[in-house]
């Protein structure tokens, strides 16, 4: 119980996880749908690391920073996109964007 | 003991602070329960001995995606409540749960069954940055340029999305010309 094994951190990372998926299946607001998508990438990097320490390698810390890096691209493009599309309907919800609908 | 005392405190912080963000009706209260929780996630980095992730952890997500998000958070209307989706919730509590649980043993499940060895082993007497930087610059060279572009990328595109008609200032036109550009803004969206 006191020992915080790799066990701990998987079961933290699977509960971060479920929260955030929770997020992106309840959410009808695009913006909080991003906020949703960030909790699911940041339980990811908590696992990365975890796996990273407690095997003594690197590669899991690598990996991390490259989902920053990819976390903070789908931001800028998302974000942007969201405005655009904000400018032209003057609203972000999801359900109006199903022009694609067959 | 203490690390256990440090791992559950930061744990029930993180846990708590994105569910806030995932429940709440108002845009301002997920956005700072968000920044709260992406602090509190830089704690387990440290903790796990990840030093340079940590600050980057900060730094990237505390600092520079939280500060886009409040700017992209002005140009909506914040002030308004967010609907939700009238689903079925149990369902979306199980799919999410079973689903998480999912992506773990498909992660997990080859490193423990394998009894894989380090790849690229701690070096002895080097701190968490010198490591990082001596595997980023040698084995992960390729990827990292690969990331840099693809920054720059990100980086243009949200310039050329977001910045239509960034070269005028509303500040200083006039009234008239102002009311102008609105009529001429509705002609082309209706």
């Amino acid at each position: 119980m006191m020992e915080i094994g790799l066990n701990h951190y998987l079961v933290l990372t699977t509960i971060l996880f479920a929260i955030g998926l929770v997020g992106v299946m309840r959410r009808k607001n695009l913006l909080m749908l991003f906020f949703a998508t960030e909790i699911l990438l940041n339980a990811v990097n908590i696992s990365f690391a975890a796996i990273s320490h407690y095997y003594g390698d690197l590669t899991g810390q690598m990996f991390a920073f490259f989902v920053i890096a990819i976390a903070a691209s789908e931001v800028a493009v998302g974000l942007g996109l969201l405005i655009v599309w904000h400018k032209k309907h003057n609203n972000i919800d999801l359900d109006n964007m199903s022009t694609m609908r067959g | 003991m203490f690390e256990a005392i440090a791992f559950y405190l930061f744990a029930f912080l993180t846990i708590s602070m994105f569910y806030i963000a995932v429940t709440t009706t108002q845009a301002l209260y997920a956005l700072s329960a968000l920044a709260a929780g992406m602090i509190f996630i830089s704690a387990f980095f440290f903790i796990l001995g990840a030093d340079f992730l940590g600050a980057v952890q900060i730094v990237v997500y505390s600092g520079a995606v939280m500060a886009l998000y409040a700017f992209g958070m002005m140009f909506f209307d914040t002030t308004r409540e967010i609907k939700e989706k009238q689903g079925n919730k149990a369902i979306i509590l199980g799919l999410s749960i079973i689903s998480a649980i999912l992506v773990v043993v498909i992660v997990g499940a080859p490193i423990i069954g394998n009894n894989i060895t380090a790849a690229y082993p701690v070096t002895e007497g080097a701190g968490n940055v010198q490591e990082v930087g001596m595997v980023l610059f040698t084995k992960y060279l390729v990827p990292f340029e690969v990331a840099a572009v693809m920054l720059l990328v990100a980086m243009i595109a949200g310039i050329v999305l977001a910045g239509k008609k960034m070269d005028l200032s509303l500040t200083l036109m006039s009234e008239a010309e102002i009311m102008m550009m609105k009529e001429e803004d509705k002609k082309v969206h209706l």
